[in-house]
C-alpha cells in the first residue's frame, strides 16, 4: 500500500518532467500520451486506495520520505498521509484532472504548445497531491505554494494575451496576500505549540485551548489568532470575499484548466485545511464565526454577481465562488463533513458544467458571450445533455421524502441544514442559513439562466457572422481577436481564428474525446451523493471519517442536522423552484425572451452593482494597487534610479566621461602644444628648484 | 677677454631661437628637429662653458654623451620623418595632429 501510493503521488510530477522537458524531442502525441497515462494511473490508485479506505479494513498510515527542514525543534519532513480526508481528496483531485487530460487533447488540438499545456496540467496534479496528503504544516504549504504556481502559470498559458498574462498576476499577487497570512498561522502555531506534525500537534490542542497572549495592550485568545490567519491562508486561495477578485479574471486560462484548478481542486484546498484543521478550529469560537460570514457573504455575493454577467465562463466561476461560500459557513458552523461533501460533490457538477461550457465554446469557434448563443440544444445534443445534468446537480433537486436526487441535493441541503441546526444557539449561524437558502434561489436562477440562455430560446448566432466577429472585442475576449487580419501572427488567437473560419458558422458538437470525460462526470454528478451520502454525512460517517475530522464533544451539528424540521429540509428545494420558475418565465416562455436583455437594458441600480461586481475591482485599484504603483513608482524612480543608481554606477560613470571629456580636449595633438606645456613644466620646475634649494 | 658669461648668452640665445623656432614654426617637422638640436647645442655650450670655468671635466664629458644622443635621436626622428612622408604626402606641422584626444 506504500508503494502505491507513492506511485500515486510521484507519477504525475514525472510525467510532468518528461512532457516540459522533452517535449519538443518526443513530440505532441507523446508527451500527451505520458502525462494523460500517469493520471488514469493516479486516478486508479486513489480509487483503489479510498474504496480500500471506505469498504476494506485499511487504517489511517503515514509514509515518511525524507526528512525536508530541520532546525532545533523545527521538524518538516516529505510524507505521504493517507486518511479519510486525503483518501477523498486523492479522488477528486486526480479524477477530475485525468478526465481534465483526456478533454484536452480534443480541447487544445489546434494549440502549438501541447506539451507545455499537459506537463503544468500534470505539475499541478503533483503539488495539489502533496498537499492533500501532507502530514506537516511545511508539506502543506509547498503544496499551497506549488499549486499556486501551477495556477500562475496556467492563467498564463497564453501569455500572448495581454489579459491573460495581467490576470496570472492578479491571481498570483491576491494569493501572496493570504499566503503571507497562511505563512504567519504556521509560525503561531510552532510558537504555540512548538511542533508543525499534524500527528504531535492536534492531541496537544485540548489542553492549550484556553491560552492567550499580550500583545498591543489586550489579551488575545491564542487558538482564535493562529486560526484567523490560517483561514486568511484559505480566503487568499478559495477566492473568498475580499480576496475572491482573481478568481473570475483567472478565467483567462483555457476552459480544462478552469474546470481542474479553478472549479474542482485548487480554490477548494482551502476548504480542505479547515476540515484538516479541524481540531485547532473546533477550539476557535471567534475565528469559526469569522469563517461562517466571511462563507455567508461570499455565497451571496457571488451568487448576486453571477446572475448579471454574460461571459458563460464568469457565470461559472462567480457560481464556484458561492459554492466555495457554501463549504466555508458549513466549516465555520462545524459541520465540516457536510462541508467536505460539498467539495467532493461540487467537484463533479462543478468540472462537469465547466467542460460542458468548454464543449460549447469550442462548438461556437471560441466565443465566450452567451448573448450570442441560443438554441444550440439540438446541435449539440450530448453536451446538453451532460449541462442539464450538471445545472439540475448544482441546484440541487431532489426529492426530501424519498431522499434522492442529484449530488448537488445531498451535499448542499445538509449544509443548510447544518447551519440551521447550529442557528438554534448562535445568532450568526442563523443568519448562514437565511443567506444559504436565498442563495439557493438565486443559484437556480443564474444556472438556469446559463442552460437556457445557450441551449434553448432563438439561436442568436449566425444571422449576422460578420457583426459578431466585429463585435467580439468585449471585455474578457478583445485581445483574442486583435491579431485577426495578421496573416503571420503565430499565436493562438490567430490559430483559433483559423478554425472559425475554417468551418461554416454552424455549431458543432465536440469530438469524442471531449464527450467522454461530460458522460463519466455526469456520471458522478448524478449518483456521487445517493452513493456517499451515508458515508460522509449520514449513518456511517463516524466509521468513514474515524478521527479525521474532530468534533468538539459539545458539536452535536451534523447529528441535529438531520431532525431538523420539516420544513427547513424543503425550503433549499423551495428556493431552488422558484429560482428555476423564474428563470423559465424569463428565458424560456416564447414572447418573453427579450425580457432578460430588456432588464439588462434599463441599467437599474442594483443591476449595475451586481454587474459591476460590487465594484470590488474599482475599490481594490483606487486603494491598493494605486497605492502600490505610487510607491513602486516612488521607489523605482526616486529611490532606485535618482539616489542610488544616480549616486552609484552611473553617477561615477557620468562623472569619470565628463572628466575625460574635457581632459581630452587637452590632448590637442600638435606637437607644439605639447612642447609648450613641456616648457612651461620645466619653468614651473625651475621656478619650484630656486625656492627649494635657495 | 670673452668670460662665462658670454658664453651662457649665447647657450641662451641659442636655446631661445630653438625653442620658438618648435612653437613659430608650422610648416616643416624638419624645422623642429633642427631646432631641438639647437637646443642641445645651447645646453652643450652651457656644459662646456662651465665645465672650463670650474675646471671638471666632467662637464665636457657629458657634452661628448649629449652629442651621441643627439646624433641617434636625429637619426631616428628622420627615420620616422620619411615614414610619415611616405605616408602622408607632406610633412606640415599643422596637419601632423593624429593624435588628438
Amino acid at each position: 500500500m506504500q508503494t502505491l501510493v507513492t506511485i500515486l503521488v510521484f507519477a504525475p510530477i514525472i510525467a510532468a518532467a518528461i512532457a516540459g522537458l522533452f517535449g519538443r524531442r518526443i513530440g505532441n502525441v507523446a508527451s500527451q500520451s505520458v502525462t494523460t497515462g500517469a493520471l488514469i494511473l493516479a486516478c486508479g490508485l486513489s480509487w483503489y486506495t479510498f474504496s480500500q479506505w471506505t469498504w476494506g479494513h485499511m487504517e489511517a498510515f503515514t509514509v515518511h520520505l525524507l526528512p525536508f527542514i530541520s532546525i532545533g525543534d523545527f521538524q518538516a519532513n516529505w510524507s505521504i498521509r493517507i486518511d479519510a480526508l486525503s483518501a477523498t481528496m486523492l479522488i477528486v483531485v486526480t479524477t477530475v484532472s485525468a478526465l481534465v487530460h483526456i478533454y484536452s487533447w480534443g480541447y487544445m488540438a489546434e494549440d502549438d504548445s501541447k506539451p507545455r499545456f499537459f506537463a503544468y496540467l500534470s505539475l499541478f496534479t503533483f503539488a495539489m497531491l502533496s498537499l492533500v496528503t501532507a502530514a506537516d504544516f511545511m508539506q502543506l504549504f509547498f503544496g499551497w505554494e506549488g499549486v499556486g504556481l501551477a495556477s500562475y502559470l496556467l492563467i498564463g498559458f497564453w501569455f500572448k494575451k495581454p489579459s491573460a498574462s495581467a490576470a496570472a498576476i492578479k491571481a498570483f499577487v491576491v494569493n501572496r496576500v493570504g499566503d503571507f497570512g497562511f505563512a504567519l498561522g504556521i509560525m503561531t502555531t510552532f510558537w504555540a505549540f512548538g511542533t508543525i506534525q499534524f500527528a504531535e500537534l492536534f492531541p496537544m490542542i485540548a489542553s492549550h485551548a484556553g491560552k492567550t497572549w499580550a500583545f498591543a495592550g489586550h489579551v488575545w485568545p491564542l487558538m482564535d489568532i493562529a486560526c484567523f490567519l490560517l483561514f486568511i491562508g484559505a480566503m487568499g486561495k478559495s477566492a473568498q470575499f475580499f480576496l475572491h477578485t482573481w478568481l473570475p479574471d483567472a478565467m483567462e486560462g483555457p476552459t480544462p484548466v478552469s474546470a481542474l484548478i479553478h472549479a474542482a481542486t485548487m480554490v477548494t484546498a482551502g476548504v480542505y485545511m479547515l476540515c484538516l484543521l479541524s481540531p485547532m478550529f473546533e477550539y476557535a469560537p471567534v475565528a469559526k464565526n469569522i469563517v461562517t460570514v466571511i462563507g455567508a457573504v461570499t455565497a451571496l455575493f457571488a451568487a448576486t454577481v453571477g446572475l448579471t454577467q454574460n461571459d458563460i465562463k464568469r457565470v461559472i466561476a462567480y457560481s464556484t465562488c458561492s459554492q466555495l461560500g457554501y463549504m466555508f459557513f458549513a466549516a465555520g458552523v462545524g459541520a465540516y463533513q457536510a462541508a467536505m461533501f460539498h467539495l467532493f460533490t461540487h467537484a463533479f457538477f462543478k468540472a462537469l458544467l465547466f467542460l460542458g461550457a468548454g464543449s460549447v465554446i469550442h462548438g461556437m469557434h471560441h466565443e465566450q458571450d452567451m448573448r450570442k448563443y441560443g438554441n444550440l440544444a439540438g446541435y449539440m445534443k450530448v453536451t446538453f445533455a451532460a449541462m442539464t445534468i450538471g445545472t439540475i446537480a448544482i441546484t440541487g433537486l431532489g426529492l426530501p421524502p424519498l431522499h434522492l436526487g442529484f449530488a448537488g441535493f445531498y451535499s448542499k441541503d445538509t449544509i443548510i441544514e447544518a447551519a440551521f441546526a447550529a442557528g438554534g444557539h448562535n445568532a450568526i449561524a442563523m443568519f448562514a442559513w437565511v443567506i444559504g437558502v436565498l442563495v439557493a434561489g438565486l443559484t437556480s436562477f443564474y444556472s438556469w439562466r446559463l442552460a437556457f440562455f445557450t441551449f434553448n430560446g432563438k439561436a442568436r448566432w449566425g444571422h449576422d457572422d460578420h457583426h459578431a466577429h466585429g463585435d467580439h472585442a468585449h471585455d474578457a475576449h478583445g485581445a483574442a481577436h486583435e491579431t485577426h487580419d495578421e496573416p503571420l501572427a503565430d499565436d493562438h488567437a490567430h490559430a483559433h481564428d483559423d478554425h472559425g473560419h475554417g468551418h461554416d458558422h454552424k455549431p458543432h458538437e465536440s469530438p469524442l474525446v471531449m464527450l467522454f470525460p461530460l458522460v463519466a462526470l455526469s456520471i458522478g454528478a448524478i449518483f456521487a451523493g445517493f452513493v456517499f451520502t451515508d458515508f460522509f454525512v449520514g449513518h456511517h460517517q463516524q466509521e468513514f471519517w474515524r478521527g479525521a475530522i474532530f468534533n468538539a464533544p459539545t458539536n452535536h451539528v451534523l447529528h441535529e442536522a438531520h431532525e431538523v424540521a420539516e420544513w427547513v429540509k424543503w425550503s433549499p428545494l423551495i428556493a431552488s423552484i422558484i429560482g428555476l420558475l423564474i428563470a423559465i418565465y424569463v428565458y424560456l416562455i416564447k414572447g418573453n425572451e427579450r425580457l432578460g436583455l430588456k432588464l439588462a437594458e434599463r441599467k437599474g441600480p442594483l443591476y449595475v452593482f451586481f454587474y459591476n461586481k460590487w465594484f470590488f475591482d474599482e475599490l481594490y485599484d483606487a486603494t491598493f494597487v494605486r497605492f502600490a504603483k505610487f510607491l513602486g513608482d516612488l521607489f523605482w524612480k526616486g529611490g532606485d534610479q535618482k539616489i542610488i543608481d544616480g549616486l552609484g554606477p552611473d553617477g561615477v560613470s557620468a562623472v569619470s566621461y565628463e572628466v575625460g571629456k574635457r581632459t581630452g580636449k587637452l590632448q590637442s595633438g600638435y606637437l607644439y602644444h605639447y612642447a609648450f606645456v613641456m616648457l612651461l613644466g620645466v619653468a614651473g620646475l625651475l621656478t619650484f628648484a630656486l625656492y627649494a634649494f635657495r | 677677454m670673452i668670460g662665462l658669461p658670454h658664453y651662457l648668452v649665447v647657450a641662451a640665445i641659442l636655446f631661445t631661437i630653438g625653442v620658438f623656432g618648435i612653437f613659430v614654426n608650422r610648416k616643416n617637422i624638419i624645422v623642429i628637429l633642427m631646432s631641438i638640436e639647437l637646443i642641445l647645442l645651447a645646453v652643450n655650450v652651457n656644459l662646456v662653458a662651465f665645465s672650463a670655468f670650474l675646471h671638471d671635466v666632467a662637464g665636457q664629458i657629458f657634452a661628448m654623451f649629449v652629442l651621441t644622443v643627439a646624433a641617434a635621436e636625429a637619426a631616428v626622428g628622420l627615420a620616422i620623418l620619411v615614414t610619415f612622408f611616405r605616408n602622408r604626402g607632406d610633412i606640415a606641422v599643422d596637419d601632423a595632429s593624429m593624435m588628438k584626444g
